[in-house]
């Protein structure tokens, strides 16, 4: 798949994930460790828990799309003061996102 | 003293705040709508407690961009007061109205229960019911109280005296260094875990609280009789 921006372009959508920073206490997280441990599931160092939101988007151009995602991280999705993002930019699957 | 107390879909505190300052102080007190624009001729706006929006998303986060806090932002540009209260402490903070952050309880457990707080500094506007060093018996009831920020920002806060209660007897939702209730830098926007509304009348078992709003309406008047504008000392 090309991510080139042209009139043709695919639709694109982002997958942002949202999730406490490494440091800052994560009780969902370390229950969740717990319990996986309870499970006998060796070798787990840690589990942050977080959120995954898809967002379709009207822009063709990825690198500006990624911007407005940034954007939006910082203004609402995100709260930067304890959580990280990561925001992947991906066409979006036929027959997904678009009537 | 004339105040405001801000309604969004799923508050569930306004009408206790409410019931405080204009039944039990005789104040003039006034719902606002989280669709106003304007916060009108209020000297103190309260962000009450709740779950506001459901709460989706992040606690706060989708009533912080609503457009009466955009009011609410320029009251305190100005100087004005501002209270949050719970849900309103964690709407502050996601509006930049305040530092820090408030995560889910240490132990991931809703607490309803009465809090013990140290009141650190009775100079200011929100405070001077009280003195300095005296203890309060608040109830407080959240899921996500847990004061959290960078150890710098939390130097800084101690440093700057803006740390106005502290959790004494119990920390139970864990939060840094005992943080219940905190105050911007120059001030007059507050916010608190803990519920002094639900202990302001002797009926109830508990008015502690009632000292919180009636030096608040204190400091209003003192400030209206000199004109000089509120300040902390």
């Amino acid at each position: 798949m090309s991510l080139s921006p042209s009139s043709d372009a695919a639709a694109l959508e982002a997958v942002v994930t949202v999730y406490p920073r490494p440091g800052i206490l994560d009780p969902q997280g370390k229950a969740i460790s717990q319990a996986l441990e309870r499970l006998d599931f060796d070798g787990v160092t840690a589990v942050r828990a977080g959120k995954v939101f898809t967002i379709g988007l009207e822009e063709r151009d990825p690198e500006a799309a990624r911007q407005a995602v940034v954007r939006m991280c910082e203004t609402l999705l995100a709260n930067t003061v304890v959580e990280d993002y990561e925001v992947t930019i991906r066409a979006v699957v036929s027959g997904e996102g678009e009537s | 003293m004339r105040s405001g107390v801000i309604v969004f879909p799923g508050s569930n505190c306004e009408h206790d705040v409410y019931h405080v300052l204009k039944h039990v102080l005789g104040q003039s007190t006034r719902y606002l709508w989280h669709k106003d624009q304007e916060i009108q001729d209020c000297d103190l706006v309260v962000v009450p407690g709740g779950f506001s929006y459901g709460d989706y998303l992040r606690s706060g986060a989708v009533a912080a961009h609503s457009p009466i806090l955009a009011a609410v932002r320029r009251h305190a540009e100005a100087g004005g007061l501002v209270l949050g209260i719970c849900n309103g402490f964690q709407i502050l903070q996601q509006a930049n109205l305040l530092p820090g952050a408030l995560i889910h309880n240490r132990d991931l457990r809703f607490l309803c229960v009465d809090a013990w707080l140290q009141v650190e500094r009775a100079d200011l506007p929100f405070t001077r019911g009280y003195h300095q060093g005296q203890v309060i018996r608040i109830p407080m009831a959240h899921g996500e109280g847990n004061f959290q920020a960078s150890e710098e920002q939390l130097d800084r806060l101690e440093a700057n005296g803006q740390v106005v209660f502290r959790y004494r007897i119990d920390n139970a939702n864990g939060s840094a260094r005992a943080i219940a209730g905190i105050v911007n830098e120059r001030g007059n926007v507050l916010g608190l875990m803990p519920h002094p509304e639900r202990a302001a009348e002797s009926v109830l078992g508990n008015d502690d609280g009632l000292a919180f709003f009636a030096g608040l309406v204190e400091s209003v008047a003192a400030s209206a009789t000199s004109g000089s504008p509120l300040e902390v000392a």
